[in-house]
């Protein structure tokens, strides 16, 4: 991005899109944590004290995660796959905690937190984009399947395998295709793809707390009463909208023009929406009301990034597909 | 500070978070007694208390596995302060098992002294996790022989997942850490009705908050 008046920024860690899209998070989160200060002063009823108790935790813990990702962000691709494996491997812990696995499988888990789970993140920082993309869904699974049933346990076989698959394909498959988005050779877009991932991230965060909002201020008619109670279509229209409009508006920090950028951001914003509910029919059919307690407000890793794990394997292959130019071949 | 140390560790590995039924005041004397399904459980109940309370908080353990080797003598003696007991083999005659267990009974009141507090697993060896087996009647004895002790059933959830009997290795499981109310024995109790009370104590704690 070129700016209109001169000022040499060569010296920060930070690209300057980058450093604008940050510093537009943050006062946002500022002006958002003002707010909450004041309504937590002035607001006296019960019930609204709880809403606003809830809201105040989530913005300290929002600060918490912009920090955390500013900070990886800015150390580049090593600080990113780092913490998105560290991501990775908390919501496969979560996952796994909550899924009826028996004995049998304890070897299998074994290797899937300690072997295929780093293997796909060292895949991703050696730039192998050939096996980075089969690598669980080939190796993994027949691997998984295999190490169980070398375990002798028959007992709901099927059910115990597909489970194991799954929470490496959720947790740690597709979440890793966000840091993915360091290794696309865009033109013109050399040695900024963090932008990409940023713009991903900040799309999908923001298109769930729109959605939320929205949803506390009119939502009437529910989407999905059965999966998630809290999800209406009031919410969803207002957020997706008003989340894909901030996209489009963000084009500059990323390789898209404004449409393109808004119907990327469209597309991400959908796929969050898939997710989300995918994960709350998972919770439905544990019987939890969320993944775990680790972040305040939020609930676990795994309530946090739901909307990520669609989101972030199908933005990135549309992004590959459509403006990478590694290994196109033309048909 | 091995030991601050070690309890970090072990609450990272277990993800263990505790749960308290009713908080722990003041610093009387207690047993904490847990069902048993790993080699992590002492760990994660110890490393569970607050550090004050697990200054003087020993494990009672089975000598046949804590004296094996430097580094699990190390630990036993100079960071838990672990009570060390013989275990008979279950083939040995029941004349012989029950010398035994009054000499570690008796032993186990020695060590505790007037000061300690003690962890035990009164099912006296791991399970599957599926039950949890009868309890041993060391448990009766200990608390006759030491009736204004606190006794506080713990349960420990997931435990059996995260290190199962027979794996060497971690899955990194998230487990849980859950302290019920303290309990006694009551005045004339049969031996077999508090055993079966204190089990239930734990049944209870997993049906809740399992």
């Amino acid at each position: 991005m070129t700016l209109p008046f001169e000022v040499d920024l060569s010296w920060l860690p930070f690209d300057v899109s980058l450093l604008l899209l940050l510093g537009g998070v943050l006062v946002v989160l500022a002006i958002g944590s003002i707010v909450g200060l004041i309504l937590s002063l002035h607001v006296k009823r019960e019930a609204g004290r709880a809403t606003i108790a809830n809201l105040n935790a989530r913005l300290r813990a929002w600060w918490v995660m912009v920090i955390v990702f500013g900070i990886a962000v800015a150390t580049g691709g090593i600080g990113s796959l780092v913490l998105f494996g560290f991501i990775s491997f908390l919501a496969l812990r979560e996952f796994v905690t909550l899924a009826p696995t028996r004995p049998g499988d304890h070897q299998a888990l074994f290797w899937s937190f300690f072997v295929l789970l780093p293997l796909q993140y060292y895949l991703i920082g050696i730039g192998w984009y050939g096996l980075f993309a089969i690598m669980i869904p080939v190796y993994g699974f027949i691997f998984i399947a295999v190490r169980s049933v070398l375990a002798g346990d028959i007992d709901h076989f099927m059910a115990r395998t597909s489970t194991v698959n799954w929470g490496l394909m959720v947790c740690v498959y597709c979440v890793s295709h966000a840091p993915a988005l360091l290794m696309l050779e865009i033109p013109g877009f050399k040695g900024q793809n963090a932008q990409l991932l940023f713009f991903l991230v900040l799309v999908v965060q923001l298109s769930d707390v729109l959605q939320y909002v929205w949803g506390k201020l009119l939502g009437r008619h529910k989407v999905a009463p059965l999966v998630s109670p809290n999800k209406t279509w009031e919410g969803l229209i207002g957020g997706v909208l008003s989340a894909t409009a901030i996209g489009a508006g963000v084009w500059w920090a990323t390789p898209f023009t404004p449409l393109q950028a808004a119907g990327m951001a469209f597309l991400i914003c959908v796929m969050g929406f898939s997710g989300g509910l995918v994960m709350a029919a998972i919770k439905r059919d544990r019987g939890v009301k969320d993944f775990g307690t680790m972040i305040e407000g939020h609930g676990g890793i795994l309530d946090r990034i739901d909307s990520l794990c669609f989101a972030a394997p199908i933005f990135f292959h549309v992004t590959r597909f459509f403006f990478d130019v590694s290994d196109q071949v033309v048909p | 500070m091995i030991g601050a140390l070690l309890a970090k560790v072990a609450r990272m590995i277990s993800g263990a978070r505790p749960v308290w039924i009713k908080p722990i005041e003041g610093d009387a004397q207690r047993i904490f007694f847990a069902n048993h399904t790993s080699h992590l459980d002492f760990m994660v109940v110890w490393s569970a208390l607050p550090a004050s309370v697990r200054a003087k908080t020993r494990p009672v353990a089975g000598r046949d596995y804590w004296a094996k080797g430097p580094v699990r003598r190390f630990l036993s003696a100079k960071v838990f302060k672990g009570i060390l007991v013989e275990r008979t083999p279950a083939s040995s005659p029941s004349e012989e098992k029950r010398v035994a267990a009054r000499v570690s009974i008796e032993r186990i009141v020695e060590e505790m002294g007037t000061e300690y507090s003690i962890i035990v697993f009164p099912e006296g060896t791991r399970g599957s996790g599926d039950e949890i087996s009868p309890f041993k009647s060391g448990l009766y004895y200990l608390c006759k022989l030491k009736p204004d002790v606190q006794l506080i059933p713990v349960y420990l959830d997931n435990m059996n997942r995260i290190l199962p009997k027979g794996e060497a290795l971690p899955v990194p499981v998230l487990g849980r850490v859950v302290f019920g109310e303290p309990m006694e024995v009551r005045r004339n109790e049969p031996k077999e009705h508090f055993l079966a009370r204190a089990r239930s104590a734990l049944e209870q704690l997993r049906e809740e908050h399992g």
